[in-house]
């Protein structure tokens, strides 16, 4: 998944929330909870840069905590609130 | 709508979440608005004893200011109820205007007002859920609680969905006493229809208060809910309302099994009142009005109510119990309404401690609070001739 180009899918929409945020998938009627602000920094930005590894090092994430975003995104991408994007 | 709890976390798993939705959210995550209370039935159960229209309803502008700030919030999504919210003229203006400012929307009806043409009309409309409301597969279970002919209506309503290619409905059931040996046919019903089936619990609010004794599930058919749950019930949507179920065994139902109550969720009544949830309209659960200055925002985040019901709770009588964290004292509504202590067991504690408890407040001097905004249609006194 670090290798990925990834966006937040057009139809998810992001609610700031003390614990991180709430995602909403329109079209799924998904709810998901992202769990720490940190999280919801990277997904904000993952359109803006090339890969998920870009996005992550630019938000200054830790590069040890990098498997457990890995998982959390690869969750995120399976439920389709994360889509792929054209390079 | 669908709560995925899935998403791993860099540093807190599900039990922090549940203990930070305690706390509360910055808006509601699921805010039912019931439109209005008239109605064209009076079914036994009715958690809002509809009925009569109240002359103090929101009206139309009123009620596209409240979506205004519901909007501005991002709550992504409402319940709008009644009563028969179809009843309201200007029903669908409401309906469109709230998914046009990205609330999605899934109303309950009773389906009178779902002729071929409304039909077509829902099903051209995105973001929108309806749930159809039906308690008994059959004519004789169903129209024993929600009148006579409202089985056919149903039925009726859902052929139109069908055949206009609304897609995926959902069929909402309350679970009775009369009708928890038909989950399978219900499943099967919403098959028929490509819809989704929706169970919720019986609670003793509105003119359940006086139906409940009689219609509530026994214990036997209790667990018999929840083996049905957990064996069939993987597409089966239930509002999470059985967590009080999951003291029967050490598989969890799925969902976040807590009290959402002015924590994610919400009423707002059809004059504007904003109650903790839906089955609680009390006045003892009325947290301010949308009405107030600073409107709706104002209560959901500052209303004394709704702060104190964000603190943590004592687990009162239940505290010694080893189900406690499994079913976490039950459903606030239902203890309130049979006159059990807040922090006392549920009615229905899987354990028998309900039992007991309502006994217990039986034998005490005060009967238990009396449901309040009774809308319900006068009384029908028979016409009798006699003789002098």
């Amino acid at each position: 998944m670090l290798d990925s180009s990834l966006d937040l899918h057009p139809q998810v929409a992001l609610r700031p929330e003390p614990f991180g945020a709430l995602a909403y998938h329109y079209d799924t009627r998904k709810l998901v909870f992202l769990k720490h602000p940190d999280m919801v920094r990277v997904v904000r930005v993952l359109g803006d840069h090339e890969t998920v590894a870009d996005a992550l090092t630019a938000c200054d994430i830790d590069e040890r905590r990098w498997p457990s975003f890995d998982k959390a995104l690869t969750s995120l991408y399976e439920s389709e609130m994360l889509h792929d994007r054209a390079r | 709508m669908t709560v995925l709890d899935n998403s791993p976390s860099p540093t807190s798993g599900p039990a922090a979440l549940v203990e930070q939705l305690k706390g509360g959210l910055d808006a509601p995550i699921c805010l039912t608005w019931e439109l209005t209370y008239a109605c064209n039935l009076e079914c036994v159960h009715c958690l809002s004893s509809s009925g009569r229209r109240d002359p103090r309803e929101l009206d139309t502008d009123e009620a596209k200011a409240v979506l205004d700030e519901l909007h501005d919030l991002q709550v992504f999504y409402i319940n709008i109820g009644g009563g028969e919210p179809m009843i309201r003229r200007d029903f669908f203006e409401l309906v469109e205007y709230s998914i046009s400012k990205g609330i999605g929307v899934k109303f309950s009806t009773n389906g009178a007002f779902i002729d071929a043409d409304k039909a077509r009309r829902l099903a051209a409309m995105d973001y929108l859920d309806i749930q159809i409301s039906l308690d008994g597969t059959d004519a004789v279970t169903n129209d024993a609680v929600r009148g006579d002919g409202s089985y056919d209506t149903a039925i009726e309503a859902m052929q139109h969905l069908r055949d206009a290619g609304f897609g995926e409905f959902k069929i909402s059931v309350v679970v009775t006493r009369h009708n928890v040996d038909q989950l399978d046919e219900f499943k099967a019903l919403a098959d028929t229809y490509g819809a989704q089936l929706r169970i919720t619990r019986l609670r003793p609010s509105g003119r359940g208060a006086d139906s409940w004794h009689d219609l509530h599930p026994t214990q036997a058919q209790q667990r018999q809910i929840y083996e049905w749950l957990l064996a069939k019930g993987d597409d089966v949507l239930t509002g999470d309302s059985f967590f009080h179920l999951n003291a029967l065994g050490e598989e969890p139902l799925p969902g976040l099994n807590m009290c959402g109550a002015g924590r994610v969720v919400c009423l707002i009544d059809p004059i504007g009142d904003v109650y903790a949830c839906p089955f609680v309209i009390h006045d003892e659960f009325k947290a301010g009005s949308v009405r107030d200055p600073g409107g709706f925002s104002q209560v959901w985040k500052h209303s004394d109510l709704f702060t104190e019901l964000r603190e943590p709770q004592s687990a009162g009588a239940c505290a010694s119990c080893g189900s406690y964290d499994a079913c976490q004292g039950g459903c606030m509504a239902a203890k309130f309404f049979v006159g059990i202590p807040l922090d006392g067991p549920d009615p229905e504690c899987v354990r028998g401690e309900g039992e007991a408890a309502m006994l217990a407040a039986a034998a005490g001097q005060t009967a238990p609070p009396r449901p309040m905004m009774d809308h319900s249609k006068p009384a029908r006194v028979p016409v009798s001739i006699t003789r002098r």
